[in-house]
C-alpha cells in the first residue's frame, strides 16, 4: 500500500458538481425514509426559574448539572491527590498528615474519580446532553425520571462529602473497600465514614439506574426517522454500550454495599469470617472476604469500560471530524465496542490473581483478558488509520485526541503485563498498577473529556473557547501527566508497594525518593493547569468570540439544531430526517468536504458515496 | 508541526528512559526468573507496538496536516487490512499469553519436596510455624489462639505437637530448597511479599492460601505487606534470612516446638498456682 494517493482523482468530480440542492424533488425514491411509527412526545416546558434551571426536565440542562456536579467532585479529588503527593514527595512538609489522613485521602480520591467524577461525567454529563441531540430526539423518553436521576446523584454526592465531617472522618479502606478491614477498627473511618460511603454508593446506583434507563430506551426507541443503529455516531454507541454494562454491573455493587452495611450494622457475616482482634474473638463467623471481591470486581471491571467506552466513542467522532475523514472501519468500531462490552463481564478476576481465590481461575481469566486486547487494538488501529491520508486540523481538540492515543496505547500495553497472570504476580499491588490504571482510565479518558469540552463548548455555550489557552492547557496537562505516570511504572519494577504512607528506609526504596519528589512536582503543576480551562471558560463566556452554527463543519445532528445553543425540544418545528451516517467527510464529488446526515441523496447525486 | 515534534520527543524520551533508567528490577533471589523474562518479552513486543503506533500517528500529523486545497481520502473500510491487523494482533497476544500461562502452571503446582511454612499474619505483624520431625503441620483454628497456643493449633491434632514455632517476624529459609508458603490471617487481608522473590499471595482470614518459590541467594531480605490492611499497613514489615543448609539446621535446632512451649506454660501455671497458694 502506498502512502501517496492521487489527489487529483478525488477532485475530478468536483468540477461537474452542480446538483447540490437543485435535484431535491427530481428523484424522490432515492430519498425515501420510512415514516415514523409513533407520534411526537409531549414536552413539559418549565415556566419558572426553578423549573428551567433547578428541577429541570430538559436533558441538556440535566447534562450540564451532572457535568458541573461531577467537576466539583473532580476538583475535590484533585485536591486530595495533591495532599497525597505532598506526603509521598515531601513528607517533611506534610507534618499535619497522619497515616489515617493519608489513607482517607487515597480512598476518597479513588472513589470520587472513578464513580462520582468519570462515570457521572461521561454518562450523566455527555450522555444527557448528546444522546437526544445526536439521535434526533426532542428529549429523553422519561424526562421526569431523568430529573430525579440527577437529584439522586446530587444527594449521593452530598452524603459522600458529608462523610468528611462526621466523627472519625471518611472511610480510609481503599476505594475497593475490601472487608474485613473496611468495617473494623484499625481502618480510619470504620464507623460513620464507611456507612455514609455505602449509603452514598447505593444512592448513586439508584440514581444512575433512572438515568441509564433513559439513555438506553431513548437510543432504542426515540431515534428520528432514518437514524438506523448503524448510522449512529460512535459517541452514542459508546455511551449506549456503557449504559448497558452499567445496568448489569451496578447491581453487583448495590448488593455488596447492602450486604456490607448489614455486616456493619447488624453483625451479619456475609463477608466476615472468624476474626481475632485485640485478643478477642469477634461476633462474626463463616463469611467470605473473597466473595466481596468477586462481587466488587464483577462491578469494578465493567466499570472500567463504563468509563472507557464513551471515551472511545467520543474520541472516534472528534478524530473523524477534525481529520476531515470518515472514521475508518465504522462497522468494526461498533462491533469492537459491543464485543469489548460483552467480554468485560468475563475478566473481572484478573484483579484477583493473588487474592487467594482458587489459583486455577488464573488460566481462564488471563485468557479472556488477553482476548479483550484484540478488539481494543483494532480500535487503536482504526483511529490512526483515520488520521492516515486525512486532512488533519491540528487544533486543541485534535491535540487532546492525539494525547489520548499516546496515553491510551501506553496504558493498554501495560494492561497486557498485568492481565497476563504470572507477570501480574510480581507487579500487582505495586506502583506499576497505579501507573497503569491512571494512564489508561485516568489520563486517557480525561484527554477525551477535555477534547470533548473544547469541541462541544461552542454548541453548549454558543461561544468559541480560546485556542491559545487551550493549547497551553493541553501541553502542560499532557506532558505533565505523562511524566507523572510513565516513570512511575519503574517504581513498580523496584517492588515499591502501593498504599504505603511512608516508605521507610528499605534499601531498594531509597532510590525512589528522587523520583517521588519529581512526580509530586509534576502532579502539582498538572493539577494547577486545569484552572487554565476554568479561566478560559469564564473568559470566553464574558468576552469570547461568538460561535457560528456548526463551527467545526461536522455532520452529526447536534450541530443542526434550530438555535445555538439548542433550546428545549432541540429541533424546532420538524424533527430532522436522516439519510446517511455521520462520517461523510471529503466525499469525492461533493462541493464541501462534509455532507450532513440530513442531506438527502438526491441533493448530492454526483458524489461517490460508498456507505450511507 | 510543533505538535508532531513534541510528540516525537516524548516517544524518543520514553525509549531513552527505558534504556538508561536507574530504576529497574531489584535483583532476583528466587527461581521466578521466568516472570522477569516474560516481562522483558512483553516489553519488547508491547513497547514495539507502542512505538510503532505513536510513530505512525506522528507521521500522519506531519504528512497530512490541514491544507485548504486538499481533501482527505474517502475510504470507509478496508476489509483486507482489518483482517490482517486482527490476525497479527491475535498472534502477538497469543505469543505473550503462552509463556504467561506456562509460568502460572508452575506457580500453582508446588514441588513435592517443598517445605511448608505457615505464615500467620495479623494487624500488624507476622509469625511463622514449621513442621516438626513428622513433616506435617498441625491443623489450626483462630478460636484456639491463646498465650500458650500462639498459632491456634488444635490440641487434639497429633501432627501439631512437634510443630516448630518461630515467634518472631523473621523466618530463616534453607537456600535452594523450595518453600511452600501457607498463608493465613487472624483478622484482615494481608500479603507476604519479598520483592526479591517476585512471588506473592494474599492471606485471607477464614481460609489458607499458598504459593511457592525457591530462594537461591543467601542473604537477608525484607518482607513487606502487599495488601492494604488498615492504618499500620505501611509499617507491617518482617524479614527472611536465607541460609545454607548447615547454618539453617543450627538455627532450626534452636527453635521451640509446640510441645515444649505448652510444657513451659504448664510449668508457669503450676508455679503461678503455687505462688498463689502461698
Amino acid at each position: 500500500m502506498s502512502d501517496e494517493y492521487d489527489n487529483n482523482k478525488s477532485y475530478q468530480a468536483q468540477s461537474s458538481e452542480v446538483m447540490d440542492g437543485s435535484a431535491g424533488s427530481a428523484n424522490p425514491d432515492i430519498d425515501y425514509v420510512r415514516p415514523a411509527e409513533v407520534g411526537e412526545q409531549d414536552l413539559y416546558h418549565g415556566h419558572s426559574f426553578i423549573e428551567k434551571w433547578v428541577f429541570c426536565q430538559d436533558a441538556k440542562v440535566i447534562g450540564v448539572q451532572y457535568f458541573l456536579t461531577a467537576v466539583f467532585t473532580g476538583i475535590v479529588g484533585l485536591i486530595l491527590s495533591w495532599l497525597m503527593r505532598l506526603q509521598l514527595g515531601f513528607p517533611e512538609l506534610a507534618g499535619f498528615m497522619t497515616a489515617e489522613h493519608y489513607y482517607q485521602f487515597v480512598t476518597m480520591h479513588g472513589m470520587i474519580m472513578v464513580v462520582y467524577f468519570l462515570t457521572a461525567l461521561f454518562l450523566g454529563g455527555f450522555g444527557n446532553y448528546l444522546i437526544p441531540l445526536m439521535v434526533g430526539a426532542r428529549d429523553m423518553v422519561f424526562p421526569y425520571v431523568n430529573m430525579l436521576s440527577f437529584w439522586m446523584f446530587f444527594v449521593a454526592v452530598a452524603v459522600l462529602m458529608a462523610s468528611f465531617f462526621v466523627p472519625g472522618g471518611p472511610t480510609g479502606a481503599g476505594w475497593t473497600l475490601y472487608p474485613p478491614q473496611t468495617i473494623l477498627e484499625g481502618t480510619p473511618g470504620s464507623g460513620m465514614g464507611i456507612l455514609l460511603m455505602l449509603i452514598s454508593l447505593s444512592l448513586f446506583v439508584i440514581g444512575f439506574t433512572m438515568g441509564g434507563l433513559n439513555y438506553m430506551i431513548t437510543i432504542l426507541q426515540a431515534r428520528t426517522r432514518g437514524m438506523t443503529l448503524m448510522r449512529m455516531p460512535l459517541t452514542v454507541w459508546g455511551i449506549f454500550t456503557a449504559t448497558v454494562l452499567a445496568m448489569l454491573a451496578f447491581p453487583a455493587l448495590l448488593v455488596s454495599a447492602i450486604m456490607m452495611t448489614l455486616d456493619k450494622v447488624l453483625q451479619t457475616s456475609f463477608f466476615m469470617p472468624t476474626i481475632l482482634k485485640a485478643g478477642e474473638v469477634l461476633e462474626y463467623g463463616g463469611g467470605s472476604p473473597i466473595l466481596f471481591q468477586h462481587l466488587f470486581w464483577f462491578f469494578g471491571h465493567p466499570e472500567v469500560y463504563i468509563v472507557a467506552l464513551p471515551a472511545f466513542g467520543i474520541v472516534s467522532d472528534l478524530i473523524s471530524v477534525h481529520a476531515r475523514k470518515n472514521i475508518f472501519g465504522y462497522r468494526m468500531m461498533v462491533w469492537a465496542i459491543v464485543g469489548i462490552g460483552g467480554l468485560s463481564f468475563f475478566v473481572w478476576a484478573h484483579h484477583m490473581y493473588v487474592s487467594g481465590m482458587n489459583p486455577w481461575f488464573g488460566f481462564f481469566f488471563a485468557t479472556t483478558t488477553l482476548i479483550i486486547a484484540v478488539p481494543t487494538a483494532m480500535k487503536v488501529y482504526n483511529w490512526i488509520l483515520t488520521l492516515w491520508r486525512g486532512n488533519i486540523r491540528i487544533n486543541t481538540v485534535m491535540l487532546w485526541c492525539l494525547g489520548f492515543i499516546v496515553t491510551f496505547v501506553n496504558g493498554g500495553i501495560t494492561g497486557i503485563f498485568l492481565g497476563n497472570v504470572s507477570v501480574d504476580v510480581p507487579l500487582s499491588d505495586t506502583y506499576f498498577v497505579i501507573a497503569h490504571f491512571h494512564m489508561v482510565m485516568g489520563i486517557a479518558p480525561l484527554m477525551v473529556i477535555m477534547g470533548a469540552v473544547y469541541h462541544w463548548f461552542p454548541l453548549v455555550a454558543g461561544k468559541m473557547l480560546h485556542e491559545g489557552l487551550g493549547k497551553w492547557h493541553f501541553w502542560i496537562t499532557f506532558l505533565g501527566a505523562y511524566s507523572i505516570y510513565f516513570p512511575m511504572h519503574y517504581l513498580g519494577f523496584i517492588g515499591v508497594p502501593r498504599r504505603y504512607f511512608e516508605m521507610y528506609d528499605s534499601p531498594y526504596m531509597t532510590s525512589a525518593v528522587g523520583m517521588n519528589e519529581f512526580i509530586s512536582i509534576a502532579a502539582f503543576i498538572v493539577g494547577a493547569a486545569q484552572f487554565i480551562l476554568v479561566f478560559n471558560i469564564i473568559k470566553t463566556l464574558k468576552t469570547g468570540k461568538k460561535a457560528e452554527q456548526n463551527p467545526w463543519k461536522a455532520n452529526s445532528l447536534e450541530w443542526y439544531t434550530s438555535t445555538v445553543p439548542p433550546e428545549h425540544g432541540n429541533f424546532g418545528e420538524r424533527l430532522p430526517v436522516v439519510h446517511r451516517w455521520p462520517y461523510d467527510f471529503s466525499v469525492p464529488g461533493a462541493k464541501d468536504d462534509f455532507i450532513p446526515q440530513t442531506t438527502a441523496p438526491s441533493e448530492v447525486i454526483h458524489t461517490e458515496v460508498e456507505k450511507t | 508541526m510543533h505538535a508532531g515534534i513534541i510528540f516525537l520527543l516524548v516517544i524518543i524520551g520514553s525509549v531513552l528512559f527505558h534504556i538508561f533508567t536507574p530504576w529497574y528490577w531489584t535483583d532476583i533471589a528466587s527461581n521466578w526468573g521466568g516472570m522477569d523474562d516474560t516481562i522483558t518479552l512483553t516489553f519488547w513486543v508491547g513497547g514495539g507496538v507502542f512505538v510503532a503506533v505513536c510513530l505512525f500517528m506522528i507521521y500522519c500529523v506531519f504528512k497530512y496536516s490541514h491544507k485548504e486545497d486538499r481533501r482527505a481520502e474517502y475510504k470507509p473500510e478496508d476489509k483486507k487490512l482489518e483482517k490482517i491487523l486482527t490476525w497479527a494482533t491475535t498472534l502477538g497476544v497469543a505469543a505473550l499469553l503462552a509463556p504467561g500461562l506456562i509460568i502460572w502452571n508452575q506457580y500453582v503446582n508446588v514441588p513435592k519436596n517443598a517445605i511448608e511454612v505457615d505464615v500467620m499474619a495479623w494487624q500488624w505483624g507476622w509469625q511463622y510455624r514449621l513442621p516438626g520431625a513428622d513433616g506435617k503441620l498441625g491443623t489450626t483454628q483462630v478460636r484456639n489462639i491463646a498465650d500458650n497456643n500462639p498459632f491456634g493449633i488444635n490440641p487434639d491434632d497429633p501432627f501439631g505437637r512437634d510443630d516448630i514455632m518461630v515467634e518472631s517476624d523473621v523466618i530463616n529459609l534453607e537456600n535452594n530448597r523450595p518453600v511452600k508458603i501457607l498463608l493465613r490471617s487472624v483478622d484482615v487481608l494481608h500479603n507476604w511479599y519479598v520483592p526479591q522473590f517476585r512471588a506473592k499471595m494474599d492471606a485471607v482470614p477464614g481460609t489458607v492460601t499458598f504459593y511457592w518459590f525457591e530462594p537461591n541467594k543467601v542473604g537477608e531480605y525484607e518482607v513487606l505487606c502487599a495488601e492494604y490492611c488498615g492504618v499500620g499497613h505501611y509499617a507491617m514489615r518482617g524479614g527472611v534470612e536465607v541460609q545454607d543448609k548447615a547454618d539453617y539446621e543450627v538455627w532450626l535446632s534452636e527453635q521451640e516446638t509446640f510441645e515444649q512451649l505448652s510444657a513451659r506454660y504448664e510449668k508457669l501455671n503450676v508455679d503461678g498456682n503455687k505462688l498463689a497458694k502461698k
